[in-house]
């Protein structure tokens, strides 16, 4: 054991008791050295007021194997000496805990292999998505600048959308026109943004709920508008030049709550004036 | 007889063997038909029958049973098992097995009792994989397929079995120990074959060897490639041309240190996947992040065979929304290493109507299970494992979740539960919703913890548990317990096969109820119990029928082990000590199972055998 107080626990668990069900410490064990074989179940019933019944000693059975009497108090070791001769074993809370009907931790129990053991929490520090272009670290971390990936076969750029952490990427060369675009966000959007709202719902799935389209990216109607960062960094509303123009300024697109679009500094210079929820 | 002959050829078929003796037979005689073969040769005819009808056999079962028929049906049996499935590797030597079973392509082993996974067996106990490999090597040169749980396994004995069995196909080692990398590696070099290597929850040794790299060049038969519990780095570019150049690869679980980003470029090379162990499902510390992220979610829709996925290891919850395309496919998910909440697991349970087999934390609480309630009504096993294994910690699982999963998941067969509050109304609940229940396995983590709205012990919830689920074989029991509730399962659990005792009962009577009540048992495993030496004379009867019996820290003496060692030659009984004190008469660990061949001469210093 890591410490005496778990120890004292430990033996104080041990100790012979005799009260209701129902109690933490339930008894079980002998500690009069004196006791013979033969009268383990006779003098627990002379010791008065049980609360558990024990039956009577069925004869043929105590008399036949026992050879000697069980009689030694024999303690079940501290599980510091199990845990010694082990080689692979991750470290037991060595805590002594505060309250007083947990005694110290048990070799083997709870029932769990050591690799399910240690589990971490999330560490929050690393959200992929939208990282705010003024910040140092991120700076620092980013090795490439370019952002969009031409190849002959296509232009992707990495489009997010309010209230989905994950982003996707939409292959521009794929289009002709805002239009495509616009019912391609929504196609890329649609279940995503559908499986979030269920969960923030709560309570009980309707799986025949619809998806409900994603629509007004472009005109400024709809509960979504699709922006997009040029290669200035300004953010742009989707639509006001040429599509061919806008391929080839275009480097990440985001849609954004409609409701929040004025707080937004569109056409900006000014980095790191972006605003997430 | 020319079956020993047979043995000496190359591998043969069972139906040639038998279509061969029948033309032999034929040219012997001069005209048509069956009296001929009846004249010449009347056991030959039965055991050419005989062998055509048992290679249809499959079942371990079945095949057991045939051989008890009589002598010729025992040789002819012994012919043609080709898949053999040694519940205990003590309980019988590879010397015997080699002589009664002629042509064995598949090799099923188990070593250490479960109980050892909990460190409570003291390391080096035994289960040596080393002299069955060398058995099998001159018995078996075409043994194609080894499946090991809980057995050391060394570096020489992978090396073995890739070097000596040249048409080695397919190699699983679940809990398994005593290997590294280094032997993986020369082992994957050599298997040519090679379509299943399978590593799960084994311990591998670091030996600083890139053994991805190993696998010979060319196009690979890799149907299979699990390594989510190795704990080393590996060789990401190599695995991934690995993955393009095995076209038959269905399964892959990865381990930790793969990235979502590099999970990403395997899975697009792989479509074709239907099981999937995902790695870390984070991106790596230094990330070319934000832009240059690939789209996940892609990924996931390309794989349109996936059934099964897995891994999660260190996951980022953010990522999570890309499996809902593979969602309503999935038949089987294991989220155990992934600490979400019940708010995100939400849209993904949601989406997994089909699902039958679900691992979780209890991170998800009590919320997320009424959530897997309500949309898995296919759900046919459940594992809620503790975030924080330990007795005192905040319980996020309770009664409350158990009951919902009862009310929803009807059509339950397993369940796995850890918990810190739980009640029997919950327990009592469960057996009479999920009638169909064959594992109830239920672990307040707390020792005899009693129910926490009553305060009564636990003994009515798993004696409903045993009196309404009618076909359960599988039980394991905790909270505060008195013998009533080993009465009860002495009573009704009369198919009772695997049983797991931990910190309960008062006196032998409980344990004696068991053994005199449920005839079938086969593996009994009791720590920290009052049972002693008298409740262990009760099962007499019972113990050349078993497997094993586990017993630790319990109440029993040597003598009385001794006693039953004395009166009982065919079971081993070991006695084993954790430590170096000096022996006493109390049994800190008492291991016993029955066995062909007497005390086994690897056992360490720490065990005596009576």
């Amino acid at each position: 054991m890591e410490s005496g107080c778990s120890k004292k626990l430990e033996e104080e668990k041990l100790e012979l008791r005799l009260g209701p069900p129902g109690q933490e410490h339930s008894s079980w064990f002998i500690k009069d050295e004196s006791l013979p074989s033969f009268g383990y179940f006779s003098s627990l019933k002379s010791n008065g007021n049980q609360a558990h019944k024990f039956p009577p000693p069925e004869d043929h059975l105590v008399g036949s194997v026992l050879a000697s009497p069980w009689a030694k108090n024999h303690q079940p070791k501290p599980p510091s000496s199990l845990q010694s001769s082990e080689k692979k074993q991750t470290a037991m809370p060595s805590n002594c805990p505060q309250k007083r009907t947990a005694p110290g931790p048990v070799v083997g129990w709870p029932p769990i292999r050591s690799f399910r053991k240690n589990l971490a929490a999330p560490s929050s520090s690393k959200v992929a998505s939208e990282t705010p272009v003024g910040l140092p670290h991120k700076v620092a971390n980013e090795k490439k600048t370019v952002v969009a990936e031409p190849s002959v076969k296509g232009l992707f750029v990495k489009i997010n959308m309010d209230g989905v952490p994950i982003g996707r990427k939409v292959n521009l060369k794929a289009y002709d026109s805002y239009k495509k675009l616009s019912a391609a966000v929504d196609e890329l959007f649609r279940g995503l943004l559908a499986a979030q709202r269920d969960s923030s719902a709560g309570g009980i799935v309707n799986k025949q709920e619809k998806e409900k389209p994603i629509t007004g990216l472009l005109d400024g109607n709809g509960e979504y508008t699709l922006v997009y960062e040029d290669n200035e960094g300004d953010r742009m509303l989707v639509g006001d030049v040429p599509w061919h123009m806008f391929v080839s300024t275009v480097k990440r697109l985001r849609v954004l709550k409609s409701s929040e679009l004025s707080a937004i500094n569109l056409g900006s210079s000014k980095k790191g004036k972006t605003v997430e929820n | 007889m020319s079956e020993d002959d047979e043995r000496q050829r190359s591998p043969p078929s069972d139906l040639d063997f038998v279509s061969n003796k029948a033309r032999n037979c034929n040219a012997t005689g001069s005209g048509s038909g069956h009296p001929e073969f009846q004249s010449a040769y009347p056991d030959q005819v039965l055991e050419n029958v005989l062998e055509n009808v048992l290679h249809f056999l499959t079942s371990k079962r079945d095949r057991n049973a045939a051989s008890l028929v009589c002598k010729s049906w025992y040789r002819v049996e012994a012919l043609t098992r080709s898949e053999l499935l040694i519940g205990n590797c003590y309980a019988v030597s590879p010397a015997r097995v080699t002589a009664r079973f002629a042509r064995v392509r598949a090799l099923h082993l188990k070593g250490k009792p479960r109980f050892a996974d909990f460190n409570l067996m003291p390391p080096d106990w035994g289960a040596h994989f080393n002299p069955w490999a060398l058995a099998m090597a001159k018995a078996y040169p075409w043994l194609e397929k080894v499946h090991l749980k809980r057995m050391s396994v060394t570096d020489d004995d992978l090396v073995a079995l890739a070097e000596l069995f040249l048409g080695f196909k397919e190699l699983s080692l679940v809990c398994c120990d005593g290997f590294g990398t280094g032997g993986l590696a020369i082992f994957v070099n050599k298997c040519r074959q090679l379509k299943v290597l399978d590593l799960m929850e084994s311990e591998v040794t670091d030996d600083d060897t890139d053994w991805i790299s190993c696998f010979p060049e060319g196009e690979s038969h890799l149907e299979s490639l699990i390594f989510d519990c190795v704990e080393c780095h590996i060789n990401f570019e190599a695995l991934e041309r690995l993955v393009a150049r095995s076209p038959s690869l269905k399964k892959l679980r990865l381990n930790r240190y793969v990235s979502i980003e590099q999970l990403y470029h395997l899975m697009i090379r792989a479509p074709q996947l239907t099981h999937l162990g995902t790695g870390s499902f984070s991106p790596p510390e230094i990330a070319g992040q934000g832009d240059q992220e690939p789209d996940y979610v892609n990924a996931f829709v390309a794989c349109k065979s996936l059934v099964c996925l897995s891994g999660f290891r260190e996951i980022i919850p953010d990522y999570l929304p890309a499996i809902y395309p593979v969602c309503a496919n999935l038949t089987s998910l294991n989220f155990s290493y992934a600490n979400i909440t019940a708010e995100q697991l939400k849209p993904i349970i949601s989406k997994c109507h089909k699902l039958q087999v679900f691992w979780v934390l209890d991170s998800i609480c009590d919320e997320g299970l009424q959530a897997v309630a309500a949309t898995c009504k296919e759900l046919r096993e459940l594992r809620v494992f503790p975030v924080d294994a330990r007795e005192d910690s905040d319980g996020p699982v309770s009664d409350v979740g158990l009951r919902a999963i009862s009310e929803g998941c009807w059509k339950l067969q397993s369940i796995l539960y850890f918990c810190q509050r739980m009640t029997n109304a919950a327990v009592i609940a469960m057996s009479k919703n999920c009638p169909d229940l064959v594992v109830f396995r239920l672990c307040i983590m707390g020792r005899h913890r009693a129910d926490h709205v009553t305060g009564e012990p636990m003994d009515d919830g798993f004696g409903a548990i045993v009196m309404n689920c009618k076909k359960l074989t599988r039980l394991a029991v905790s909270g505060l317990l008195t013998d009533k509730a080993f009465d009860y399962i002495g009573r009704h659990g009369k198919l009772l096969r695997t049983l797991s005792v931990a910190f309960a009962g008062d006196s032998d009577m409980g344990l004696k109820y068991v053994l005199e009540g449920c005839p079938k048992l086969q593996k009994l495993e009791i720590r920290d119990s009052p049972f002693g030496d008298a409740a262990l004379c009760s099962g007499l009867h019972l113990y050349y029928n078993m497997r094993f019996l586990w017993m630790s820290s319990c109440s029993l003496t040597r003598h009385g082990c001794q006693e039953i060692a004395r009166g009982m030659p065919h079971l081993v009984v070991e006695v084993i000590r954790s430590s170096d004190e000096e022996m006493d008469d109390a049994v800190e660990i008492l291991y016993m199972y029955r066995s062909l061949e007497g005390p086994r001469t690897d056992a360490p210093k720490f065990v005596t055998i009576l």
